[in-house]
């Protein structure tokens, strides 16, 4: 299982790619990034489940596949069951002397529609039954795939195909569903967010969750140059602005203890994210201000929590 | 030894799902399937079956859990009924198209609305298109031998395909009858241990599933279609092995007195025995009447069927769903299997026993006059039905 690893800025990491070149990603597309960094923090000695979406068109037209590890994909929303018969698989297999134990870590990814919108039953019902596997939510705020569709993890204010900026409409008028505080209501072990713009962070949290027994939930948001109509060379920048400006936090939920990974001094102004991105360009001065507001409170709130939580 | 024992038809199902020692279920609790996971349960908790139970939280979720187990090589099990079965509808498509030998247990059910849990043949005909090998059942000794038998062909490496044992919810599935439970070692020698040619492993890292783009998906389903009707010399081999360990000889399509007979009936499921009864007293007056049941619903048994059927004059097909605006689907299947032979019965279809309404020995009375009637002066009605007001 061991592999060659690289010394890269202070840290090891393997040089194994398990998401083969070929693929089909957006140019600068930072969810085909997230993966292939949560898959070198996994290793090899895995077995994926992926909802249908991007990462599953862009990466398995038949006969062809990015995937060095064994993976697998049925439908859109059944991928957390689908990954429980894994797991319930493998350990009874093991139980019953028809196969070595090898530890295997059970993965299964989705993007945000896949998770919070026709997935979520069946992953709060992989949650509560306590399976051991770590679920990766990939967020790019929308139904990217089919064209741009809102999704319920679409934020306040962004323009998409189904909730268009318009004359009568500001696009998407609710708030992003919160799919972490969803997921970390079944008290399982670990939930964390990560960003590919924060990349060792990213690959701790996604090893943390598949070492750790029962269930993991880790939400990488995923900025999407084609659904978030910014430049193809943005990616990272607009990912560290997201976490700079606190839209979206850095944080892990280690049975129930609250901790923030990057706590700026002093957040950026939400505009500076918003004004790179094409999504938001409708949006007037007391719209961004309301957003202003809403990040600060959901910020604080965040704060109360970690605060909170013992040392 | 075998034992003959009184059971539940839903327990002699779970008492062959023990005997084949599976390795997964996972089911979600639906009337009148409940008897099933409720002893697979009971059996996990007492240690009678090493088996991972998985209580899911929907029927789309069972058959979804099943797939995860049984792409790494786990023998897989469910069972559900009507609605649920309506559920976890996409995900019986993908089974079969994935080729993962699940095995379910139906107990039929109606469909809402108005809600029915009562049974009748709606929820098998919604899903005879899905790819799956599907029998139907007449009592509770073919529950237990059709689901042990179930294992057995739908794992074959030749066929890989999930099977479908049709039990009519509540007239059957609910009903105590004396089964024959046979020794484990006899089960044992008709049952290999599940080698699943493709299971997912890092060790030899497989893709499960890539999708299938406009210049690949028909060749796809091509050799789909042609490795299921393939499937059919195994189902036959598995009912001959069956039949010489434990003496018991299942055919696709069943017979009773049909010898010269130039009215046939047809029925599928419970209701067949008591339509024996009914030819059995018509034989006695000495009309040559018999009865056809047909047993392997999918793949078609066409040349079983052609041949049992050709000397026939009538063939009467008792239906338990409506096909709307088209009729009775048996019937338009058997009607479309006989059209280009020479010569072939004439064939009537009558609809009843739906959402639980019985069918009572004149009820059959009534469906044979009737399609004796409608073949010889034809019919003005836009159903021909019985028992519905």
């Amino acid at each position: 299982m061991e592999t060659k690893a690289v010394k890269f800025g202070g840290k090891l990491v393997t040089t194994k790619e398990f998401l083969a070149e070929g693929h089909s990603f957006c140019i600068g597309c930072g969810e085909a990034l997230a993966i292939r960094l949560a898959m070198k923090a996994l290793g090899e000695n895995v077995i994926m489940a992926m909802a249908t979406g991007c990462d599953e068109v862009t990466t398995t037209p038949l006969p062809y596949t990015s995937w060095r590890v064994p993976w697998m994909h049925t439908l859109f929303e059944n991928t957390a069951a689908e990954i429980s018969g894994v797991e319930a698989g493998l350990k009874i297999l093991v139980k019953k002397g028809r196969m070595p134990e090898k530890n295997i870590i059970c993965v299964a990814m989705g993007g945000d529609g896949a998770t919070s919108d026709i997935g979520i039953q069946a992953l709060s019902g992989a949650f509560e039954r306590g399976h051991d596997f770590i679920y990766i939510c990939l967020d790019n705020e929308a139904y990217m795939n089919t064209g741009i569709q809102r999704s319920s993890a679409t934020p306040y204010g962004a323009s998409t195909t189904t909730a268009p900026a318009g004359k009568f409409s500001m696009g998407q008028a609710t708030r992003k569903k919160n799919m972490v505080a969803i997921a970390a209501a079944h008290d399982i072990p670990y939930v964390a967010t990560a960003c590919p713009s924060y990349r060792f962070d990213l690959m701790k949290k996604v090893r943390k969750g598949a070492e750790l027994k029962g269930p993991a939930y880790v939400h990488i948001l995923s900025p999407c140059p084609t659904g978030w109509r910014y430049g193809t060379d943005l990616a990272i920048k607009i990912g560290q602005l997201a976490v700079q400006t606190g839209i979206f936090p850095l944080y892990e939920i280690e049975n129930g203890r609250y901790r923030l990974n990057a706590d700026p001094p002093k957040l950026k102004p939400i505009e500076e994210y918003l004004k790179l991105q094409g999504r938001y360009r409708h949006l007037t001065a007391e719209q961004v201000q309301r957003i202003q507001q809403m990040v600060n409170e959901d910020y604080a709130k965040l704060k109360e929590k970690v605060k909170a939580s013992p040392l | 030894m075998s034992r003959r024992v009184a059971l539940e038809a839903s327990h002699a199902v779970a008492e062959a799902v023990r005997m084949a020692d599976v390795d997964v279920i996972a089911a979600y609790p639906i009337t009148p399937q409940t008897h099933i996971p409720e002893r697979l349960a009971e059996m996990v908790a007492n240690g009678e079956l090493n088996a991972a139970y998985i209580p899911v939280e929907s029927e789309h979720s069972a058959m979804s859990t099943c797939l995860g187990a049984a792409a790494v090589g786990a023998r897989t099990f469910t069972a559900t009924a009507g609605q649920g079965l309506e559920l976890m509808h996409e995900v019986v498509y993908v089974a079969s198209s994935m080729r993962y030998p699940v095995v379910m247990a139906v107990c039929n059910r109606a469909l809402s609305a108005p809600l029915s849990v009562w049974g009748d043949h709606s929820d098998a005909m919604a899903v005879r298109d899905t790819g799956w090998i599907q029998v139907f059942c007449q009592n509770g000794q073919e529950a237990f031998d059709l689901t042990l038998w179930a294992f057995r062909v739908g794992e074959n490496p030749k066929v890989l395909f999930p099977v479908m044992v049709h039990l009519d919810g509540f007239t059957l599935s609910h009903v105590t009858e004396p089964v024959i439970l046979p020794e484990q070692s006899e089960v044992d020698k008709f049952l290999p241990r599940f080698q699943y040619p493709f299971a997912l492993n890092p060790d030899k890292p497989m893709t499960h599933g890539a999708f299938g783009p406009p210049d690949i998906y028909s060749e796809t389903k091509l050799a789909q279609e042609v490795a299921f009707r393939k499937s059919k010399e195994v189902i036959l081999q598995g009912w001959k092995e069956f039949g010489d360990i434990f003496g018991r000889y299942y055919h696709p399509v069943e017979e009773y007195k049909t010898e010269n007979a130039e009215t046939l009936l047809l029925t599928m499921g419970a209701f067949t025995e008591t339509a024996k009864i009914v030819i059995d007293d018509r034989r006695d007056k000495g009309e040559a009447i018999g009865l056809i049941s047909l047993r392997l619903w999918r793949p078609f048994p066409f040349e079983e069927f052609r041949r049992i059927v050709k000397g026939a004059r009538l063939l009467i097909v008792f239906d338990r769903c409506i096909s709307f605006g088209l009729g009775g689907p048996v019937f338009s299947e058997i009607r479309s299997a006989l059209y280009d032979e020479e010569p072939r019965p004439k064939v009537v279809g009558i609809i009843g026993g739906l959402g639980g309404r019985d069918m009572s020995e004149e009820n059959f009375d009534y469906v044979i006059n009737r399609g004796k009637e409608i073949a010889e002066k034809g019919s003005d009605r836009m159903l021909e039905t019985v028992g519905i007001r």
